[in-house]
């Protein structure tokens, strides 16, 4: 393995690679549940062929290899289950183009949501992204590759529908051009009018190839953002509270909470809607075609809009929110984790009330949490709680809780969004046989030695 | 259980039903109110119990010193009648429960209460409270409760008020400067109304603060200024304090611009009408107000609610008209800095 270590330190530098105890441990976890498991090497690379050449000495010494964003899916998506090399992304963090007219930006594949907020907002202040609630260090790569949500997947879908290109590089080392800019200078499409051909790697985790440069759709950047929050005592109404808004279609982004603390929001579902604006007349309009959708409720009393204090609408018109953030600390010890599956909005309420049942069943704090995807077509429906990291009683309770949570929500219909390993096995298998086949062929002929991200997407 | 004292044979004289003759959101002749009052005492239906907005209009209006509002809330409850959306009033029930966590300053025989809006911790500043703080209370143990009339659930004040103006009386306070209306118009007013003892002296922070002013008289900068005052809901409670707007106003050299919707005909921030009544209503009410405004050329609005200026804050600004808490336009009078200006 000596050799192993020289070769990496030669493709990038002495001081970016390490297999030093104090480093490994670092990369050997997330700030999940899931079990810690070091690497044996932790590289830094600052270009694809580096990363070439990395991939390539993988493929030859049959070396595990994890690509790594900022680490923060919480599922253990880059933790090294098979040890081998963690390849951290994120010096690769450039802005390579901004094509304004066309809307669209490409960036290197460890470019940060935050690094590319700042950027558009202080050069192309009429452009922006879909800006997930992850911290402002998740990257732009991971976060499309795990088919994250964001501030604009109401309107426009996952964040990963708004890709438009990819590079990657795939477990042979070679460099794979996805979409337009497989043949055009032009990245404006993933797939369209070609094969899509994006699907063999987002989604994947990393077990297909690594993202090394993404083309992300951006779209027009209003002037004027603000937010109202209608709350109703049924959760069985917000299904048509959802439907009635999103028919509007006048909206950016719609979020549901519900928890029994503060006492602000106990007993109460929140459905929080963002609208936005180039004037106070546009902006005016829209909150009152918003309102007048839902007055029915207002006045059957099953519904209303709720004050919201200057600091709350700070607090929620942040991108990303750090309420999450605050959530995490409730039982002090900085624990927090959630399962969000992809799921059908009329959901909602057996979720909520699945979410307060485990929750009094092991005795944890919990939280639910909702974002719609598209026009109403599904929501991410997170089952979180937090917990106390010092506590194992009190993690192996949330553990248990989260498994309950796994198999109640593919019973229920829902898609795993993130899977940890376990759940990737679960949905592989209740998976329909010819899928699962097709999943295997792609792996088996894009990683045949199965060098990339071990563990996840087990197909073979 | 404490039950609201109210006289019939008050309403059964009154020469004009000006309750709801002044109602200025029900349209009623004298006959047809007095008529509708009468079988609102008797108990029966009226549709001024499905229709009233909550504006507290009518406490101010009955000059007989009957509670025309209060039998009204009472009533609903009594028949189910809900004002708000069923969540919006559990939100509000949920924040007022006592918790524990109040907070409590050098405690001395005068005490400021800031009842449990956290905005008049910020605001009171500067030496025209240097005679009263540090001693203050704050949190929803000293929190009146009174906002529930705008909800129909007279039954939580009769739970709460009486231990909130127990938690005063183990202070062993004697004079409570309450920050505001709905606390002074509890202690003052509706306590006495369900014949609940009140064992301190209430004290209005508007008169509080004009006494205040007259001790830096000195001092006092006119500030030439033409402002028009948001009158909240709350003030309908306390009426009889309401002249103070005017010799504050006059005490620091302002111009209290004489517009459509002030004193009796004050329209509130509409914050209340939002939430219980949707878009419709909430938006008439704040457009005629904020246009009132602007018609009668007022560069300040200045708030006495910290709710209302939540609410209207930054609608008046859109229109030119800068927000301003009375408290930080009495600071700056005496040459203090304004802490909310604009918020």
């Amino acid at each position: 393995m000596k050799d192993v270590a020289r070769t990496l330190a030669d493709i990038v530098g002495e001081q970016y690679v390490s297999n030093k105890p104090e480093e490994v441990y670092f990369y050997a976890r997330d700030p999940g549940l899931m079990p810690a498991h070091k690497p044996d090497y932790v590289v830094v690379p600052k270009t694809t062929e580096e990363i070439q050449k990395i991939v390539r000495l993988a493929n030859n010494e049959k070396i595990p290899i994890v690509p790594m964003g900022a680490g923060m899916a919480l599922t253990g998506l880059v933790i090294p289950l098979k040890g081998g090399i963690v390849i951290d992304m994120k010096k690769m963090n450039r802005i390579l183009e901004v094509n304004e007219k066309a809307r669209y930006v490409i960036v290197e594949g460890g470019t940060s949501h935050g690094l590319l907020k700042a950027y558009l907002e202080k050069n192309y202040p009429r452009l922006r992204h879909s800006i997930p609630d992850s911290p402002a260090t998740a990257t732009i790569a991971a976060n499309v590759m795990i088919h994250g949500q964001g501030r604009l997947t109401q309107q426009y879908g996952f964040n990963s529908d708004m890709v438009a290109g990819l590079e990657v590089v795939i477990p042979s080392g070679d460099i794979c051009k996805i979409g337009s800019c497989s043949l055009s200078l032009d990245w404006f499409s993933k797939g369209a009018p070609l094969p899509d051909l994006s699907g063999l790697f987002l989604g994947w985790f990393g077990a297909t190839g690594i993202i090394t440069k993404v083309a992300l759709k951006l779209y027009p950047r209003k002037k004027m953002r603000d937010v109202d929050i209608f709350v109703t005592d049924r959760d069985d109404l917000v299904p048509d509270i959802i439907y009635e808004i999103t028919h509007t279609e006048m909206v950016e982004d719609i979020n549901i909470f519900a928890q029994p603390l503060p006492m602000i929001f106990k007993d109460n579902h929140h459905i929080t809607i963002f609208m936005t604006g180039d004037t106070d007349e546009e902006l005016e309009f829209k909150r009152k075609m918003v309102w007048d959708a839902l007055d029915g409720f207002i006045k059957s009393k099953d519904g209303g809009f709720m004050s919201v204090s200057t600091a709350m609408k700070q607090t929620l018109l942040d991108m990303p929110q750090r309420s999450v953030s605050r959530f995490a600390d409730v039982k002090k010890g900085g624990g927090f984790e959630y399962s969000g599956p992809i799921i059908l909005v009329e959901r909602y309420p057996e979720c909520c009330r699945k979410l307060v049942e485990l929750a009094t069943q092991y005795d944890l704090a919990y939280s639910a949490m909702a974002r719609i995807i598209g026009r109403g077509h599904c929501m991410m429906f997170g089952f979180s709680f937090t917990f106390n990291r010092a506590d194992h009683d009190m993690m192996e309770r949330a553990r248990k809780a989260l498994h309950e949570v796994s198999e109640y929500a593919l019973a229920v219909g829902g898609v795993f969004w993130k899977p940890t390993v376990e759940e990737q096995k679960m949905a592989i298998e209740v998976m329909d046989p010819t899928t699962r086949n097709l999943m295997k062929m792609i792996k088996q002929n894009l990683d045949p030695n199965g060098i990339m991200n071990p563990g996840n997407w087990g197909v073979t | 259980m404490y039950s609201l004292k109210f006289h019939e044979s008050l309403c059964k004289t009154c020469p004009t039903s000006d309750c709801l003759v002044k109602c200025q959101f029900l349209d009623l002749e004298k006959n047809e109110a007095k008529e509708e009052i009468m079988k609102i005492i008797k108990g029966q239906d009226s549709f001024v119990l499905q229709d009233c907005v909550t504006c507290y209009g009518c406490e101010e209006y009955c000059k007989r010193g009957n509670h025309p509002f209060y039998l009204i809330t009472e009533r609903r409850e009594e028949k189910g009648i809900v004002t708000s959306p069923r969540a919006i009033t559990k939100q509000w029930i949920n924040i007022g429960e006592p918790r524990g966590k109040y907070q409590l300053g050098d405690i001395k025989e005068k005490v400021l209460s800031f009842g449990f809006m956290p905005e008049c911790l910020q605001l009171v500043q500067g030496k025209l409270f240097d005679d009263v703080m540090p001693s203050y209370v704050f949190g929803q143990e000293f929190f009146c409760n009174v906002v529930y009339i705008h909800f129909a659930t007279t039954s939580i004040i009769k739970e709460r008020l009486p231990m909130v103006i127990d938690n005063f009386r183990k202070l062993g306070v004697q004079e409570v400067i309450c920050m505001h209306d709905e606390c002074y118009g509890s202690f003052a007013h509706l306590a006495p109304a369900y014949g609940i003892e009140v064992p301190f002296k209430p004290i209005h922070y508007f008169e509080y603060l004009f006494n205040r002013l007259n001790v830096f008289g000195d001092e006092i900068r006119p500030l030439k200024k033409k402002i028009a005052y948001q009158r909240p809901c709350s003030s309908r409670l306390c009426s009889d304090k309401h002249q103070f707007v005017r010799d504050i106003m006059e005490l620091i050299g302002v111009e209290l611009v004489e517009r459509t919707y002030q004193d009796e005909k004050a329209l509130c921030c509409g914050g209340i009408f939002g939430m219980a009544f949707g878009y419709e209503l909430k938006h008439d009410v704040q457009q005629r107000n904020i246009d009132d405004m602007v018609e009668h050329g007022a560069e300040y609005c200045v708030f006495n609610c910290p709710a209302c200026q939540n609410t209207l804050a930054t609608k008046v600004a859109k229109r030119g008209i800068k927000p301003i808490h009375i408290i930080d336009l009495c600071r700056m009078a005496i040459g203090e800095k304004p802490v909310m200006e604009g918020v």
